[in-house]
This record gives C-alpha cells, sequence and structure tokens, in this order.
C-alpha cells in the first residue's frame, strides 16, 4: 500500500516538473497530457487506497525519511492516509484530474500553455502534501505550497496589473494569517511537545482550557485566511482574475477548502474547547450570509461563483464548530465537485463570449450551448440542494445540525442563505442562458466548448448528482471511524418533514422568483439600482475601500516613513563604511609610489608599531609595572 | 675595568656607526664602519665569547669590509654622495621611539629568572671547544645549511658580476629581441 | 663604578639597532645602504652575546654565529645584484629604481 501512497503523492510533481522542462517554449501538447496522465496515475492510486480503506483496511502511516531531529524536536517526512486524508486526496485528485483534462482545450490558445500545465500539477503536489501529512508542520509546508501555487496561477497573465495587484493581494492576505498559523504550531508544540497529529492531540486534554483555546483561535485565524472567511475575505473575489480552471480547482474545489480540512483534522483540540467552535460557526453562518448577499447583485459571473463558494465555506464552518465534522467533509467533499462544475461551465461561456463576465451582456445562450446550459444547470441545482443532487444532502445535513444542536439563530440564518443561494444561483442561470439575446449586438458569436472539455466535465456531473446519494452511507460509515460519529436527527417526524419539504418549497420558490424575474427580458429598476441597499451589496459593503482607505494607505505611509529612516540610517551608515574605505584607499594610494626608499621608510613604521605591541603587552603582564600603575593610580 | 672597557666601546662604536650612518663620504662611511666592526668584537671578547670575536673580526673586517672596498672600486667614490634627503625630523623620530620602545621592553623587570640554560657552558673547557662542542652536535645541520647557503652565495656573486650577466630578455623591448634572435640566425 | 648588567648590553644594542634603522631610512645610494644594514645585523648580535654571555648558554652565540654567515652570504649575493644593476644603469641611486611602481 506505501507504494500506492508514494505514487499518489508524487505523481503530480513529477508532472509538473516534465511540464516545467517545457516552461520556456512554445506550447506543446505533450506538456499539457504528460502531467494529465500522471494526475489520473495519481488518482487510480488514490482509489486504490479508498477501496483499501473502505475495505476495512489499517490507516496507513510511513516515514519517508527525517527532515529535522534536534535536541526534543523531531519531524519527519511522514504522510498518513486515514480515512479522512483519503476523502480529501480523492476530491483533490478527482477534481484536478477534470481539471486538467479541460485545460489542454481551455488553454489551448494560450501563450503559457505548458507553465500553466507546471503550476497546476505543483499545486495538485502541495494539496496532496498538505492532507496527506502526518504533522503540522509538513501540513503548513503543504499550506505554503498552495499558497505559492496560488499566487502563480492568479497572476498567471502577469502582464494584466489587475492579476497581479490581485495575486499579490491573495498571497499577503494569507501571509498575515500563516502567521497567526505559524503561532498556533508554535503554540501546540510548545504545550504538548510533538508536532504529529496523534501525539499532540493524545497530550490535549491534560492541557489547561486557556491554553487549548488559544491555539485553537491562532490555528482558526490560520484556517480563515486559506479558506477566506469574514475579514480575510477579499481576496477570493480578486483570485477570479486567474485563468477559470484555475479558479475552478483552487479557488473553489480544494484550496480554500483547505481551512476546513484543518478543523477537521483539528477536532480532538476543537471538541475540547466549545466555545471556539461555537464562534467558529456564528463567524462560519455570518460568511455564509454576508457573502451570498454580496452575490445577489453583482456583475461579473466569475466574482457571483467566488461568493457562492465563500458562501458555502461559510455552511461547511457552522458545522465543523458545530462538532458534526464528518458533515463539515462532506459537504466540503460535494461543494468540490458540484463548484468546479460551474466554473467549468462559466469557463466554457466565458471563451464563447471572448472573455465577457457580465451576464447581463450574455442571455438566450442555451441554444449554441446546450450541453454547457445542462451542466451548468445541474450544478446550480445541486448547489442549491434540490433533492436527489448532492448539495441537498450535504446542505440541508448542516440546517439539521444546526436545529439539532439548538442553535436557532444560525438555524434560521442558514435557511435564508439557502433561498439566497437558489436565487443568485439561477439569477446567473437565467441571465446567461434565458431571457432575450443581448450579445449578438456586441458581435460576439458563441459556440460551445471542445467535446472533450465537455466529456471532461461530465464525471463531475454525475458526482454532483450521485455524491450525495451514494456516498453518504458509505461515507459515514468510513469517516467515523476516525471523526466523532455524532447522527442527527430530528426525533420528531413531523418536525423533520416540515423542515425538510418547508425548505425544498422555499428553495423551489427563490429559483422560480429568479426565473421569472431574469428569464424574460432583463429590465433594470433605476430606483432599486440606486437605493443604498443596492450600493451597499454592489460595493461589497465597502470593505475593499475600508481596507485600501484604513490599512493599505496608512501601511504605505508607515512604509515610506521607514523607507525614509531606512535612506538615512541604515543605507547612510552602509555607505559611510563603504566611504570609509574608499577615500583611505584614495588617500593613501600615493604610499604605494613605487619608490624603494618610501617603502623602507614605512617598513621602520610598521615595525614600531610592532615594537609598541609588543611592549605594551609585556608591560601589561609585568607585575611590577601593573603595582607602579596601581600606585599611581592609573589603573 | 670591565665598566671602563664597556663604556669606552660603546662610545667608539655608536660614534663609529653615527659617521657611517651620517657622513657623505663613501670612503669614510666604510673606513668607520670597518673600525665599528672591530670594536664590537671587542665586546665579544668582554663577554667571553672569544670565538665569536675572532669570527667577527676575520668575517667582517676582513671578507665583508674587503669586499665592500672591491665593490666600491666598481662605482665613482671619490666624490660626495649626493642624496635627496627626506626630513630628518620624521627619521630620527621613528628610530629614537623604536630605541625607545625597545628599551622599555628591556629595562622593565619582566626578564624571568627561571630560564634554564639549553647548552650550558662548562667550566674549564675554553670558548672555542665549547663552541665546537655545541655546534658540531646540536647545530650541526644548520651548520651544513649555512655552509650550503654560503657556497650557494658565493657561485652567485660570481655569476652575478660576470660578464652577459646585464643583458636581460625581461628589461628589453620587443624589438630589440627581434634583432638580436635574427643576428644570430645570420652568424 | 658600576657593575655591567645585561641591561647595558642591551640598551647598547638597541641604540646601534636605532642608529641602523636611521641609515636604512637615510640612505639613498644602494653601497651606503648595505652598510646600514651591516649595523643592524651587528646590533643584534651584540645581544645575542651579551643574553647568551650572562645566562650561560651558548644557544645566543650559536645563532650569532649563524647572523654572521648570512650577513656574508647576504654581502656577497647583494654586491653581486649591486654590480649589474651599476653596469645596466649607471647608477645605485635608490629614487631612480621606479621599476616598481605601480
Amino acid at each position: 500500500m506505501e507504494f500506492y501512497l508514494y505514487t499518489a503523492l508524487f505523481a503530480p510533481i513529477i508532472g509538473s516538473l516534465f511540464a516545467g522542462l517545457f516552461g520556456m517554449s512554445k506550447k506543446n501538447i505533450i506538456a499539457g497530457l504528460v502531467p494529465t496522465a500522471l494526475l489520473f496515475v495519481s488518482f487510480l492510486a488514490s482509489l486504490k487506497l479508498l477501496i483499501y480503506i473502505l475495505g476495512g483496511g489499517e490507516p496507513i502511516h510511513v516515514e519517508l525519511m527525517t527532515w529535522m531531529a534536534t535536541g526534543d524536536l523531531y519531524v519527519p517526512y511522514g504522510f498518513m492516509v486515514d480515512q479522512v486524508s483519503v476523502t480529501m486526496m480523492m476530491v483533490v485528485t478527482t477534481v484536478s484530474t477534470v481539471v486538467h483534462v479541460y485545460s489542454i482545450g481551455y488553454m489551448d490558445h494560450d501563450k503559457g500553455f505548458n507553465r500553466f500545465f507546471s503550476y497546476l500539477s505543483a499545486f495538485v503536489f502541495s494539496m496532496m502534501v498538505l492532507v496527506m501529512s502526518d504533522n503540522f508542520l509538513g501540513l503548513f509546508i503543504g499550506w505554503e505550497g498552495v499558497g505559492v501555487c496560488s499566487w502563480l496561477l492568479i497572476g498567471f497573465w502577469y502582464h494584466k496589473e489587475s492579476a497581479t495587484w490581485a495575486a499579490n493581494e491573495a498571497f499577503i492576505m494569507n501571509r498575515i494569517a500563516d502567521l497567526a498559523m505559524l503561532i498556533g504550531i508554535f503554540l501546540v508544540y510548545w504545550n504538548t511537545g510533538s508536532i504529529q497529529y496523534n501525539e499532540a492531540f493524545a497530550a490535549m486534554p491534560t492541557l489547561e482550557n486557556s491554553v487549548l483555546t488559544t491555539i485553537g483561535i491562532f490555528l482558526f485565524i490560520g484556517a480563515m485566511g486559506k479558506s477566506a472567511q469574514f475579514p480575510l475575505h477579499t481576496w477570493l473575489a480578486d483570485a477570479m482574475e486567474g485563468p477559470t480552471p484555475v479558479s475552478a480547482l483552487i479557488h473553489a474545489a480544494t484550496m480554500v477548502t483547505a481551512g476546513v480540512y484543518l478543523v477537521v483534522r483539528a477536532y480532538p483540540l476543537y471538541d475540547l474547547i466549545p466555545d471556539v467552535g461555537v464562534f467558529i460557526a456564528s463567524l462560519g453562518a455570518f460568511v455564509a450570509m454576508f457573502a451570498a448577499t454580496m452575490a445577489l447583485v453583482n456583475r461579473d459571473m466569475k466574482r457571483i461563483i467566488a461568493y457562492s463558494t465563500l458562501s458555502q465555506l461559510g455552511y461547511m464552518f457552522v458545522a465543523a464548530g458545530l462538532g458534526a465534522y464528518w458533515v463539515a467533509l462532506f459537504h466540503l467533499m460535494a461543494h468540490a465537485f458540484f463548484k468546479a462544475l460551474l466554473f467549468l461551465g462559466a469557463g466554457n461561456v466565458m471563451h464563447a463570449m471572448h472573455d465577457e463576465l457580465d451576464p447581463f451582456k450574455m442571455g438566450d445562450l442555451k441554444t449554441s450551448m446546450k450541453w454547457t446550459w445542462i451542466l451548468m444547470t445541474l450544478a446550480s441545482v445541486a448547489l442549491a440542494g434540490i433533492y436527489p443532487l448532492a448539495g441537498f444532502f450535504s446542505k440541508d445535513l448542516i440546517l439539521e445540525v444546526a436545529f439539532v444542536e439548538h442553535h436557532y439563530i444560525l438555524y434560521t440564518v442558514l435557511l435564508l442563505t439557502a433561498g439566497l443561494t437558489a436565487f443568485y444561483s439561477f439569477r446567473l442561470v437565467a441571465l446567461i442562458f434565458h431571457g432575450d439575446d443581448r450579445h449578438s449586438e456586441n458581435g460576439v458569436h458563441p459556440h460551445e466548448a471542445y467535446r472533450f472539455m465537455l466529456w471532461g466535465m461530465l464525471p463531475l456531473g454525475i458526482l454532483a448528482v450521485i455524491a450525495g446519494m451514494v456516498f453518504k452511507t458509505p461515507y459515514f460509515e468510513m469517516v467515523t471511524q476516525v471523526l466523532p460519529a455524532i447522527e442527527y436527527h430530528i426525533h420528531n417526524h413531523t418536525v423533520f418533514w416540515i423542515m425538510t419539504i418547508g425548505t425544498q418549497l422555499f428553495v423551489i420558490a427563490a429559483i422560480v422568483y429568479a426565473y421569472k424575474k431574469y428569464a424574460k427580458a432583463v429590465k433594470v429598476d433605476k430606483k432599486v439600482e440606486s437605493g443604498i441597499l443596492y450600493q451597499l451589496l454592489y460595493n461589497q459593503y465597502y470593505i475593499p475601500q475600508f481596507y485600501e482607505e484604513y490599512f493599505s494607505k496608512m501601511y504605505r505611509e508607515l512604509s515610506e516613513m521607514m523607507w525614509k529612516i531606512d535612506l538615512k540610517i541604515v543605507d547612510a551608515s552602509v555607505d559611510g563604511v563603504a566611504n570609509i574605505f574608499y577615500n583611505t584607499g584614495i588617500k593613501t594610494h600615493t604610499m604605494q609610489n613605487g619608490n624603494l626608499s618610501t617603502m623602507l621608510r614605512w617598513m621602520v613604521v610598521g615595525t614600531v608599531v610592532l615594537l609598541a605591541l609588543a611592549a605594551a603587552f609585556t608591560l601589561g603582564q609585568s607585575e611590577t609595572v601593573v603595582e607602579l600603575l596601581s600606585e599611581l593610580g592609573v589603573i | 675595568m670591565e665598566a671602563i672597557a664597556f663604556y669606552l666601546f660603546a662610545v667608539l662604536t655608536t660614534v663609529m656607526f653615527l659617521i657611517t650612518v651620517l657622513t657623505n663620504h663613501a670612503l669614510y662611511a666604510l673606513s668607520a664602519l670597518a673600525a665599528g666592526m672591530i670594536f664590537i668584537s671587542a665586546f665579544f671578547f668582554l663577554l667571553g665569547a672569544d670565538f665569536l670575536g675572532a669570527i667577527q673580526i676575520i668575517v667582517y673586517t676582513g671578507a665583508v669590509m674587503a669586499l665592500y672596498a672591491f665593490g666600491m672600486m666598481f662605482f665613482d667614490t671619490t666624490r660626495d654622495v649626493v642624496e635627496s634627503r627626506t626630513s630628518p625630523q620624521i627619521i630620527f623620530g621613528l628610530s629614537g621611539l623604536a630605541a625607545l620602545t625597545v628599551v622599555a621592553m628591556f629595562t622593565a623587570p619582566i626578564i624571568s629568572e627561571n630560564i634554564t640554560a639549553l647548552y650550558p657552558a662548562i667550566d674549564g673547557v675554553g670558548n672555542s671547544q665549547m663552541v665546537g662542542m655545541v655546534l658540531f652536535t646540536k647545530f650541526l645541520i644548520p651548520f651544513e645549511v649555512a655552509a650550503v647557503m654560503l657556497l650557494v652565495a658565493m657561485i652567485a656573486g660570481i655569476v652575478l658580476a660576470g660578464k652577459k650577466m646585464d643583458h636581460s630578455l625581461t628589461l628589453m623591448k620587443e624589438e630589440e629581441i627581434e634583432r638580436e634572435t635574427n643576428e644570430k640566425a645570420q652568424v | 663604578m658600576m657593575e655591567i648588567t645585561l641591561q647595558h648590553y642591551l640598551v647598547l644594542s638597541t641604540i646601534l639597532f636605532a642608529i641602523g634603522l636611521i641609515g636604512v631610512m637615510r640612505r639613498k645610494n644602494l653601497l651606503l645602504l648595505f652598510f646600514a644594514t651591516e649595523i643592524l645585523l651587528n646590533a643584534v648580535n651584540i645581544a645575542f652575546a651579551a643574553i647568551s654571555s650572562y645566562y650561560g648558554d651558548l644557544t645566543g652565540q650559536m645563532f650569532a654565529f649563524f647572523i654572521i654567515a648570512v650577513a656574508a652570504s647576504e654581502v656577497a649575493v647583494g654586491l653581486g645584484l649591486l654590480v649589474l644593476w651599476y653596469k645596466r644603469t649607471g647608477k645605485i641611486d635608490l629614487d631612480a629604481m621606479t621599476s616598481m611602481r605601480g
């Protein structure tokens, strides 16, 4: 089994290095095919591991080699495949294989084709390290690795200033959170003496509650950065500057869910501190609502989906915060499938529309892009949580968790958000695929994507449909061998049915409303658009402006001040040292005039200096001289 | 008696060497140096190093001075030596400083009393005999090396002063070397 | 009269050495420069012989002996070079030797 573990882990990096060889050369289809094939190999290896674990196999734990061993600190390159990580591995490899296949078509005309695949595979490798590591430090390495790859891929079109800006924003925001994460890891090591998961978690119950709370908060701040939770959320929407497959893979399906994975992985810690859990859940619910409202009015197709991702991450954190770790992981998995599908569909639309992102300039694409329409509708239905698609099983479960745990406020917020989700999802679908043709006037003639891209998306479509229905039971049995097996059932049948059907009706009503409003000719209601609420939402609650005004500007001023200090003190002293030597050289080079007599004289000067030194030392050692001097009061 | 001899010779050597250093006349310098060497040998006799005193007279006053005298025959030594002077303050200042520090070191009561003689002088044996015994036992290899060195120096002196040695390829220009080789080829 | 101690000899040696240094710095004529170096060597010889005598150790005399040998060979080679230089340039002035100028 170790063989499969290593194959799953290292196949992507080989693909990445291979594609990297062609990095500077012209587009070469091999550079796309080989990483894709290797990812498929990784996928097969992961599948083999999944079957093994499902068949009741023991979790695999290997140590490749020692990484650091200093004093009490021992960190190996250790990897672990247990029920949780194998789930993540399946999600990562499945989505990334699909995205790779899709990218061969999507990046077809791009100059950076080879480079793109190198980055993308490197990302998958980092993500695999992240999920497979058996210690916090390995996780952190993967964490940083995906951060770097994300940075590279958001800024993939580096000639666009907005792309480089977005890449830097994402990286810097993550850096802030990573600092907290690192502090959290230090605290874990400081208090438990180990950073191996099993040892650290075993030592935790004996620790004081305040210490655990501190650790939990710091680790969660790290998770907040990666999963773009409020107030570190602004980068995710801007990250949509990257190519669409990147958005699908990194900023929807895998990397942003790493925060959720961290919380799930650290469940023994969060179980001990339920107060922090409640905070996480509250923040999650807030973000779910907050992001969904922003998605309502946005006019950028990819940003709408990005806000939807943010909202769904909020859901996952609600589940994780309330102790329903397996539910969080389940929603993570289901969400990865349909959200990646949604993004890939959006990529098709973008291609057809020549990179137009405003859905108000599209309309009636269902005739020319039938399959994309079907797949995206499917994904939206799954996202909205209509029975029997994936979203129903995972998302409604979260609602139930909130209800069963008696967090009725959270429940209400999440329920409302579910309605909002359905509304904005179908607003998007209606605007893009239905209604009147608004794009022909711009001279755009849409065409369907390559056939193989559609075939590549099909597995995600199937998974979006069946993931909830088929996987739920085996998944539950498998994962609960590790995670706390709490079944969330509403004991009163009447309440259960009222809630389920009520939710479904509410969601369907939202969908119908969205269709009604947008599937016909779009009327722009000036009155609403100039309203305060609309403006507030459209400007993302003015948070980016707020950050710009109060953080970026202040930081800039501080930096400029520091720059001046640097110039006047640090630079000046460095230059000063150099100038001293330079001037000494200028002044003393006359010494070297080639005149032997002068040289002799200098030689004597040297002799005298040496003699003086020798005299000073010998006299200093002489007791009599020291006595004499001390009597004179010199020493 | 010893003190009188010491001070006498000390004054004499100092004066002689001062003349050597300060005079403008090469011949005076040479003569003063030779005299100074002989007076120095007097110190050796005073110190009981008879052999060294003898060597001093033979080698310095005999050989070295003769060599200098012969060397001077090559140069025009009858007229005053004209030298561009550097500022005397620097020279005397530096020398004085050097002397002062060394004297300070010597007079400071630090020369340790626990030095044990490596090759102690043996009572009842003459100095030359003792020197011979030590030289041919403990210092045999340095002695031989010194002998080889002297031989090399002698050969070097002969070769350097010999004919054709003023012919240096490194100091010649390219064309000169070329012309020379052409001439040789013609011959 | 005072008894003559080791210090007396050492001071004398130092004075002679200083005179030698004056010569080294002052002289521009190469031949006279050689004289100055001889003075330096002799000054050191006195110190060696004196220490040897006062400590009853022959090593000092041995060193003086070897110094004389070195001085002799130095004179032989040095004078050879000097003659060579004189034949080539017609001068033995230190200031005229400028081939070391960078």
